[in-house]
């Protein structure tokens, strides 16, 4: 049904779609720029330079600085880098704890696991990744750290959801009957069968809860829960720039475009590789 | 359907109770001490005990836990450690903001989503069709407090019609409390209803493929008599599902949008609450949201059963 199978006289898969491409071209820009800020920056971040007050765009600051007199456009650069990190971190976390919670619950359908699995599950959807990080915040003070975890645990039902999904229909395919009749075991089951299958849907997954990750990130951060200065970061951006809204709106203006350039490209890109993965896959929806 | 109900209500209650045992176990787990951080760091332990047996912080977890929720049972949540005001009357105040935020911006959300959704789908193929597509796209990327920073920025900073934060009760000036609530309400309704546009426009194809509304077109009903008729209604049961997570979303997403426009809603409480160590306080906020995202999934999943037949 899924997996390398050839689908009248065609390999699975599809041709690249404009959504992938689109969705990987901004996300390509979002790591192209966290990736060069290891190197270069036009300025230091978090250099503060009393001369250059909310200086004007141009001359060596394409984007102009802060009230600091900071880059923006090295802040941004750097706060690439922070989204990022703060994603790969929160899904990896998710995934990791998601993943084998979902395939056991889907391997085991009726059993009291599954259940004692999905309703836990159940529980910790209540529990957003907002008011995960204001008390992990509350009791450990706030920080990058506080704010990955919340996020990371709060997407851990979205991942198990999914992965359940997926495998209770790989459980029902004649190879995996096959693989039972033969005498193999659960676990063997699990990682030859049920993984190699479920693998493009999670993928779709991760980029789906990648987005959402971000747009947690710069809540966070904007609400004062999230990164700590001096590490830049996007949602901090947008939250320093709102008391000078009236006099330099363009310092709201660059990170708000930074987040919405990088979520959009995720989703894009987990449209696009749903499509290109496998047609089939659109009966799995990702969840947020 | 009484016994599913009853089913799904027994959930609730033991969801609700596991979860008022994970919040408190996780602020048990706190290291400060309450009657220490009220007393400062010059407090004689005599004093400190005094405190603590005051604030019943001296007995043993299982005896504070069945006493604080207790009292939830009855909408008692403590009285302050740092302000000594009993927290349930703020509470409600605050819940009070918060839910008109949130019902506004819902409203709003389904105002354009449904509309716009259903054209999208019936219009799939023609340029205004895939641009509404695109655009629902773009407001799915953006915040709700970037959305509010830009309203804010528009309204505000340029256009100077509305005022760029605060609240005012509406019993005391009604059209300035609809004036300070419309920025709020457009930045959770656009954005929410970005998100909600996808889902009516999926769901709307979804069932523009279906054999009985081809049949209905057979039997002599126009496009959208019969979309009217035997479409929208099918198509609503996932929207539905997707209604009540975004609306615990947009709960959440209050608390954030309140920050923006400084309105005293739940969300202000609680994140004052953690600025100034109120503990009990921030606990009690927790539970309430919490409570509320349960009691939201409890509605979505009984509104499912009650549309959908099939379920039943």
């Amino acid at each position: 049904m899924k997996g390398g199978q050839v689908k009248g006289g065609r390999t699975r898969g599809g041709r690249l779609n404009a959504g992938l491409l689109a969705g990987g071209t901004l996300v390509g820009l979002v790591v192209l720029a966290a990736l060069v800020s290891f190197f270069w920056t036009p300025h230091d971040p978090t250099l503060v330079d009393a001369a250059g007050k909310l200086r004007e765009p141009g001359g060596g600051y394409p984007l102009g600085a802060d009230k600091f007199g900071r880059d923006t456009f090295s802040q941004l650069m750097v706060g690439a880098r922070t989204t990022l990190y703060v994603g790969v971190v929160a899904v990896g976390i998710a995934a990791l704890a998601g993943v084998p919670l979902g395939v056991v619950a889907g391997m085991t359908p009726r059993g009291w696991l599954s259940e004692l699995i999905m309703r836990v599950n159940d529980l910790v959807f209540a529990f957003p990744a907002l008011l995960l990080a204001v008390m992990l915040g509350a009791v450990y003070g706030p920080g990058t750290l506080t704010a990955m975890i919340a996020i990371g645990v709060a997407t851990v039902p979205a991942f198990a959801r999914v992965a359940r999904a997926a495998t209770l229909q790989v459980m029902v395919t004649d190879y995996v009957l096959a693989a039972r009749a033969a005498g193999r075991g659960r676990p063997a089951i699990a990682v030859r069968h049920v993984l190699p299958n479920i693998g493009s849907v999670l993928i779709v997954q991760a980029s789906v809860s990648f987005a959402i990750a971000i747009l947690a990130e710069a809540a966070l951060s904007f609400l004062g829960f999230g990164t700590r200065p001096p590490t830049p970061s996007w949602g901090r951006m947008l939250q320093e720039s709102q008391e000078l809204l009236f006099s330099t709106p363009r310092l709201a203006l660059w990170p708000g475009i930074a987040v919405a350039v990088a979520v959009l490209g995720f989703n894009l890109l987990g449209d696009g590789l749903r499509d290109y993965l496998d047609p089939k896959l659109r009966r799995i929806r990702a969840e947020g | 359907m009484t016994t599913y109900l009853l089913k799904r209500l027994a959930v609730l209650l033991a969801s609700t109770a596991v979860a008022a045992v994970a919040v408190f176990a996780f602020m048990a787990l706190l290291p400060g001490d309450p009657a220490e951080i009220a007393l400062g760091v010059n407090a004689t332990p005599e004093a400190v005990a005094e405190l603590r047996r005051q604030f019943g912080t001296d007995r043993p977890p299982v005896a504070q836990f069945l006493d604080w929720s207790g009292g939830l049972v009855s909408g008692d949540f403590g009285t302050s450690y740092v302000t000594g005001a009993p927290i349930g009357p703020q509470i409600a105040e605050r819940l009070g903001v918060t839910v008109v935020l949130v019902l506004g911006g819902m409203v709003l959300a389904l105002a354009l989503a449904v509309p716009l959704g259903t054209f999208a789908a019936v219009r799939h193929r023609d340029p205004l069709g895939v641009a509404i597509s695109a655009a629902s796209q773009v407001g799915i990327a953006i915040p709700a407090f970037l959305a509010g920073i830009l309203l804010v920025f528009v309204f505000a900073v340029r256009a100077q019609v509305l005022p760029s934060g605060g609240y005012v009760p509406i019993t005391e000036d009604p059209g300035e409390w609809l004036r300070g609530l419309l920025l709020p309400w457009l930045s959770l309704g656009l954005v929410q209803g970005a998100v909600l546009t996808r889902y009516v426009r999926s769901a709307v194809l979804d069932v523009m493929r279906e054999d009985y509304l081809r049949t209905a077109r057979a039997k002599g009903r126009g496009a959208a008599g019969a979309l009217w008729r035997h479409g929208l209604r099918n198509a609503s049961v996932p929207v539905v599902t997707v209604l009540g997570l975004q609306l615990a979303t947009l709960l959440i997403g209050a608390v954030v949008v309140e920050r923006v426009f400084v309105i005293p809603g739940l969300g202000d409480l609680l994140l004052n609450g953690v600025a100034q160590r109120d503990l009990l306080l921030v606990q009690g906020v927790v539970m309430v949201l919490v409570a509320a995202v349960l009691l939201i999934n409890f509605v979505v999943d009984v509104a499912y059963h009650l549309l959908d037949p099939r379920l039943r």
